[in-house]
Parts: C-alpha cells; structure tokens; sequence
C-alpha cells in the first residue's frame, strides 16, 4: 500500500470513543478524535468498529521445519492474521528442534518472506529440547530469539532447570514452562476424573502440572530466573501463582481459551478434537481459570495453537496426537465466554492479548498513537458468527469449536501498514 | 457448573459420535434402557435352555457374514463368538493382530474398511483401546459393529452374560440386590460393562479393591466403594473377582500377588459373608490364588463355568439382534 492510508469511524478499545488514524510507511502517523487523521490517499470506513492494538500469541506451532504437512509459517500466520493478531511466538519443538541459532535466523528470515503477521522464535532451553545439555541460550537471544521454552518435553531435572534460568539471566528473557511431570502423567490421555473412569482412559491428574509448577517457582526465587508459566489449567496452578507474586517474585503465567470454555466432558464420546495437552479439567478448575483470570493473577492469554493432520486425529482416542488450533477462534471465545458474562471489560479483556503479552516477553510497544508500528486490529466485539472449520486458513481443522455460535469477529487486521486481514463479507458491504 | 458449554452446540469432532441409536451395533452397556437389556436377556435365555437341551442347530443367521477381528489375546471369547456364529449359521471368519495388516502399517480404518468392503455385515472387534468400538461404528457405513472388549471401556457381551448368570442365580429380581465387585476396576472393561447394566436393572454394586486399581471418581458410575472386601461382600448377593494382571506389580501399582490374595483375594471365609444363595463369578482366565481361592472356584457357589455356557448363548442373542438391525437400516 503506497500512501497515506486513513481509518476513519472507528472507536477506540479503550474508550469507546470515536476515532481514526492514519498509516503511511509502516507506521502510525496521525491518530485521535475524528479529523485528527487529516486526509489520506486512500480511506477505509470502519463503521464503528472497534480498534485495537494488534493481537500477540505467544504460545503457537508453526511446525515449520519439519511438519509442514500440518502448517507452515505461511498459513500459520495467515491463520494468525485473520485471527487479528499482528505477532506471534513460534514454539520450537519443531524437527529439526530449533536449538540452534541457525534456525532462529532462518524462521524470522521465512517469516519476513512469507509471513503475514510478525514472527518471534522461540528457541529451546536445552538441546534437542532433551533435557540434557543447555542450549547455546546467548547467542540464540542474539540471533532473535525472545524466550527459551522445551515445551512439549518438560525438562525434568530441576538441577537443569535451576542451571537454565541462571544461564539465561544475562539476555533477560523468559523461560516458558511447559509444567508437567511425565512420571504422573504416565500414560495418560485426558484429565484424571469420572469421565476418564466412565471411558476406561487413562488419567493425568491435575497434580501433574501443579507439582512442576511449584518446583518451578520455587527455582525462580532460588536464581532469580523469569519463569513463564505455559498454558495452565490446573486450579492448584493458579493458587501457586497467586502465591509467587504474593512473594514478589519473577514468575509469570498464561492460560488458554480451551480451559475457560471446556471441562473434560467436552471429551464425550472420544473427541479426539478435545485432546490437548495439559488435558481439559474438571469443572471446578475452568472456575479457578476464569476467578484467577478476573483477579488478575492471569499475565496473558495465548492460543497453544497446535494443528494437526486430519489422519493424525482421526485415530482411536488414545493414540490420536494432543492439540487444537486456537488462532481463528481466540478472540471470539474470549469475548463470548469473558466479555459477555461480564468476568471482564473489552478493554481488559483486549489488554490481556496485547499490551500483556507484550510486557511478559519484552517485546516492543504497540500503541494507537503516532510513531507506533501500525499494527491494529478491528474488531466487531457484538458480531454474531458460526465457526466452520472447513473454512479456517491454518491447514489443522482440529478444533472443537467447529459449528459453535461465537460473538465478536475480527473484521480486518493491519501488520506494519499492510492490510494482513480483511473479512469477505466486510470488504464487500456498500459503505467500503 | 459449565453453562457457557451448554449454550453452544456439542463438539463433533474426528473423534467423536453421537451414541448410536443404531442397535446394528453393540459399543457398550451405558445408556441401554431397562427394555433393551431384557429384551436381549429374554432371548439369550432362550438359547441358554437349548444349550442344556437340543442344541442350537439354527440357521437363523444364513446369508449373514460375521468377521471377528481380533486386535488383542483372546481365546474365550473368540471361540465363544465363533461358537456362537457357527451354531446359528453365519459365514464367519478370523483374524487376530498376529496376521492382520495393521502390522504392515495399514490404519486400524483402513483394515476395517477392507474387510467391510469384502461385504461383511457383522464384525466383532477386541482392541487394547478405550473407545475403538464406537469409531468404527462412526467410520464404517455399513457394518454393524460388536464391541468384544475395547480397552478399559467396555466388554458388553461379558457384562450381558453377567446378567444372564445373575439372573438365573437371583431368580429373575434383579430390584434389592447387591454385587460386590472385587479387584483391579481401573483397567476392567468387564467391571465398566457389569456396573452399567446392573445398575439399570436395580442393582446396587459395592466396589472394592486396592485403592491403587480404583479409578478416581469411580463412585460417579453410581456405586459405592468399600474400603475391605469383608464389608464389599458382607450380606452381597454376588460377589464378581476380576482378573488381576501380573503387570500392575511391574508398574508399581500393587506389591506383591501373596499380598494381594491375603487382602483383597476371595477365600472361603469370606464366601460365607455372602448371603446364603450369594454366587462368586469371575470373568476369567483365572489366577486360582490370587484374586480367587481354588477351593472358591470349585465350590458349591461358585458360578464361573455357567457363565461360559451363558455366554454362548448371548453372543448368539446378540448377533441375532445385530444382524436384524442391520438388515433392515442398511440398504444395499
């Protein structure tokens, strides 16, 4: 887009009130009440649409390298995009593991090329995420990277663990967590409870997630480390959250729009499409998620989008892989099952995908005011809509969502000044 | 309470299946109505009296092409289905995971597919996992499938030849009785399948077993759990011996069989906890010693051996029932 490019009828995520911007080069230049945009080369409508900050994810599988049967950075972003976010952190539990700075290079070099939203690699703690060996954690930051995560392979020694955050301490970024101990979950395959019992599937009790979690945060008081903790579910979880930052110290945690809208009776019948790993709770942990959530004790929201082959979960339940997407539904699920029952506000709620996981990782500030990368969202908060999964642009349909009313619909995204997003049906409306 | 899920549409997933209405298929025991079990019952009954007498030499299942596809050990129960299959006059063929091509890599589906393709209209699977039964019924168009031990889950044939044994037993009045269950419930498809059908037909069910082998949340299955055997089994009418496997000493789950037999095993002074007309089953193969005294099992109580012969005769109800159902939803 060459130009200067005017949104004008928006209101503002904040505070409602009306607003437009203007976008030329890449970034924000003019943004305020109507008329502080002046005029543009070209002019979108937004029809009293919401505006935000650009969503971040700090939590997807772009599966690039190695499984690109099941995403890519390509359509992953695209998913991303049309999922209103402007930034992603890519995992790197991907073949080869991205362990190597090598590799952090190249991913944000095929993001550059391909990418439809920016892209931020998340390299591995240790190597071949295999517990062992710490990985090159400096010059991985150096090459790009913005935190260090084995997610998918807890690393299980707490001895690496403690080494890891210390090690890491000189680039300041976050270890992310994956909390689980794999001797309690065994072979599990779904949240330990009458429903596991009722399907004769092996449990993982919630204990597995909270034990690390507590053996986590006892390790960053002990070094002083930034541990994140990863898509949590477990309501034990939270109370040990709360109670690390009662203690002032350097721990942070993120949950999931699956664990506030699901129990594990979502699994009725073997929905291999609500397997995903920590498991769906009972119902009185999706209370703690949405109390800890209220209160605060939540940082940030992320995806853990994880598509997978339509063959891969079309298997018997307990051999079928873990993981749902989450990039074309995130904001719709928050706004129907948070916003809507009032557990928070828009603007909280917007917050908790912008400007929080920001803060969590450190990453440069987005803002709807001149100077700031002009990466925003529009949004229709009150929009009703039917999710079908056929029509979603990540390649995995593994979602459990597919056909569910949802309310509030991204309508167009902005990354860097180019339109990254923009709804069909919108597009088309007389008034563009 | 999760309202928010109820509002919005089920999920319907790769994975998932509305619960077959079709009864082309026999998945499990949970959420059969009273009627259907009886129904089931009365006309395994019916087999059972031949069984003592005549013989069933029928030819009622002609025409019906039955594959029992074998993903797990089994000698009872594929001998009983192909019993079963024989006396009634199916076409019926074997397969066991020794020599099927799922050990070439081809998909559980696929292999199914095939033998669905081959013009099958019945097939009697065991598979080592929970749920297998249900996704067939859900992939495959035109079989119609019978659930022979799926995991954990469910064994319904076992569980219906439970019935049929109990009901003998108990004289038809399955209202005021009590069963106690005893043994390793987390990994018994035969428990599962036991709790669900006796728990439709009145009867309270008294769980125990080495809290190690009872799965949390167990009690949501509508029954009781007994902290010793001697209370599970004090004033039962039944008492059921599940299999214990020698794996769960290997995975830590229990410490040693002698410990096991003196603890939670079923010996003739407990016997007598019983009430007077009070039967002791188990589903077999038996560790006679171990979960089950030899003396017990050779008893005058003991029911083990009748429930073999009775489950000839509902694996013959079943197919009948199965093949009927399914000759009149699938049209060529």
């Amino acid at each position: 887009m060459s130009g200067r490019q005017v949104i004008r009828n928006a209101r503002h995520w904040k505070t409602g009130e009306p607003f437009e911007l203007a976008v030329e080069g890449g970034r924000i230049v003019a943004a305020g009440a109507p008329g502080a945009a002046g005029a543009g080369a070209s002019e979108v409508d937004a029809a009293g649409a919401v505006v935000s900050a650009g969503l971040v994810d700090l939590h997807v599988h772009l599966r690039e390298p190695g499984g690109e049967g099941r995403e890519t950075i390509e359509t992953g972003t695209r998913a991303a995009a049309a999922g209103g976010f402007t930034a992603v952190a890519c995992m790197p539990n991907t073949q080869p593991v991205i362990d190597d700075k090598a590799w952090v290079s190249w991913i944000l070099q095929r993001a550059v090329e391909l990418g439809h939203c920016r892209v931020h690699p998340i390299a591995a703690v240790t190597v071949g995420q295999k517990g062992a060996a710490l990985a090159e954690l400096i010059a991985l930051a150096e090459a790009g990277a913005v935190a260090f995560s084995d997610d998918g392979h807890p690393v299980m020694s707490a001895e690496m663990m403690r080494r890891a955050l210390e090690y890491a301490k000189p680039t300041g970024l976050p270890i992310v967590c994956h909390e689980e101990d794999l001797t309690l979950r065994g072979q599990g395959h779904m949240n330990e409870g009458p429903v596991a019992a009722r399907l004769g599937v092996r449990g993982i009790p919630a204990a597995a997630e909270v034990v690390m979690v507590r053996r986590d945060i006892e390790l960053a008081e002990l070094t002083g480390g930034h541990v994140h903790l990863a898509h949590l579910s477990a309501a034990g979880s939270f109370d040990a959250l709360r109670d690390a930052k009662r203690r002032g110290l350097p721990v942070t945690g993120e949950t999931c729009p699956h664990y506030w809208t699901l129990t594990d009776e979502a699994v009725g019948e073997y929905d291999t499409h609500a397997k995903m790993n920590p498991p769906l709770r009972a119902a009185r942990d999706r209370a703690a998620v949405i109390e800890a959530i209220r209160e605060g004790v939540v940082d940030c929201f992320v995806t853990d989008h994880a598509p997978h082959g339509f063959e891969d979960k079309r298997q018997p339940f307990d051999q079928a892989p873990f993981g749902i997407v989450g990039l074309e539904t995130a904001l719709a699920l928050t706004l129907t099952f948070l916003v809507k029952p009032g557990h928070l506000t828009l603007a909280r709620a917007l917050e908790l995908w912008t400007e929080a996981p920001r803060r969590v990782f450190g990453l440069p500030e987005v803002a709807l005011a001149a100077g700031s990368p002009a990466d925003f969202t529009l949004l229709d908060p009150g929009l009703e809509w039917t999710v079908d999964a056929s029509r979603f642009r990540t390649k995995g349909r593994n979602t459990p969502f597919d056909q569910w009313k949802l309310t509030g619909k991204v309508l167009a995204t902005w990354c860097g000044g180019e339109i990254t997003h923009m709804e069909e049906s919108w597009m088309e409306a007389p008034a563009r | 309470m999760p309202a928010s899920t109820m509002s919005a549409p089920a999920p319907t997933g790769a994975g998932v299946f509305s619960r077959m209405a079709s009864s082309r298929h026999l998945l499990g025991l949970e959420g059969m109505s009273r009627a259907e079990l009886l129904e089931i019952l009365d006309r395994a009954q019916r087999f059972r009296d031949l069984l003592d007498g005549q013989g069933i030499q029928s030819q009622e299942l002609r025409g019906v092409t039955v594959c029992n596809a074998f993903f797990e050990n089994s000698t009872r129960t594929r001998v009983s289905f192909e019993l079963a299959e024989q006396r009634l006059g199916a076409t019926h063929v074997s397969f066991s995971s020794s020599d099927s091509s799922t050990a070439k890599g081809e998909t559980l589906l696929d292999t199914l597919r095939v033998v669905q393709s081959m013009r099958v209209d019945l097939v009697v699977v065991r598979h080592p996992s929970a749920g297998v039964a249900a996704y067939l019924a859900r992939h495959l168009d035109s079989a119609g499938v019978i659930n022979a031990g799926d995991g954990a889950h469910e064994h319904p044939t076992q569980g219906l030849l439970d019935l049929l044994t109990l009901r003998q037993a108990w004289k038809g009045q399955f209202e005021g009785r009590r069963i106690a269950i005893v043994g390793d419930i987390a990994h018994s498809r035969v428990a599962r399948s036991a709790i669900h059908g006796l728990r439709v037909l009145g009867t309270a069910v008294t769980v125990a077993g080495p809290p190690t082998l009872l799965p949390m949340g167990l009690e949501a299955l509508g029954v009781e759990c007994s902290g010793t055997v001697d209370d599970a089994m004090r004033g039962a009418d039944a008492v059921m011996a599940l299999r214990l496997q020698r794996e769960r000493m290997e995975q830590g789950l229990l410490a040693s069989t002698s410990e096991y037999a003196r603890v939670w095993g079923i010996n003739a002074r407990r016997v007598e906890l019983l009430e007077p007309e009070g039967v002791v089953m188990h589903p077999g193969p038996m560790n006679r010693g171990v979960e089950i005294a030899a003396d017990v099992a050779d008893g005058p109580r003991s029911v083990v051996f009748q429930q073999v012969t009775d489950g000839v005769a509902v694996r013959c109800a079943v197919l009948l029932r199965c093949a009927t159902a399914r000759a009149h939803e699938v049209r060529p």
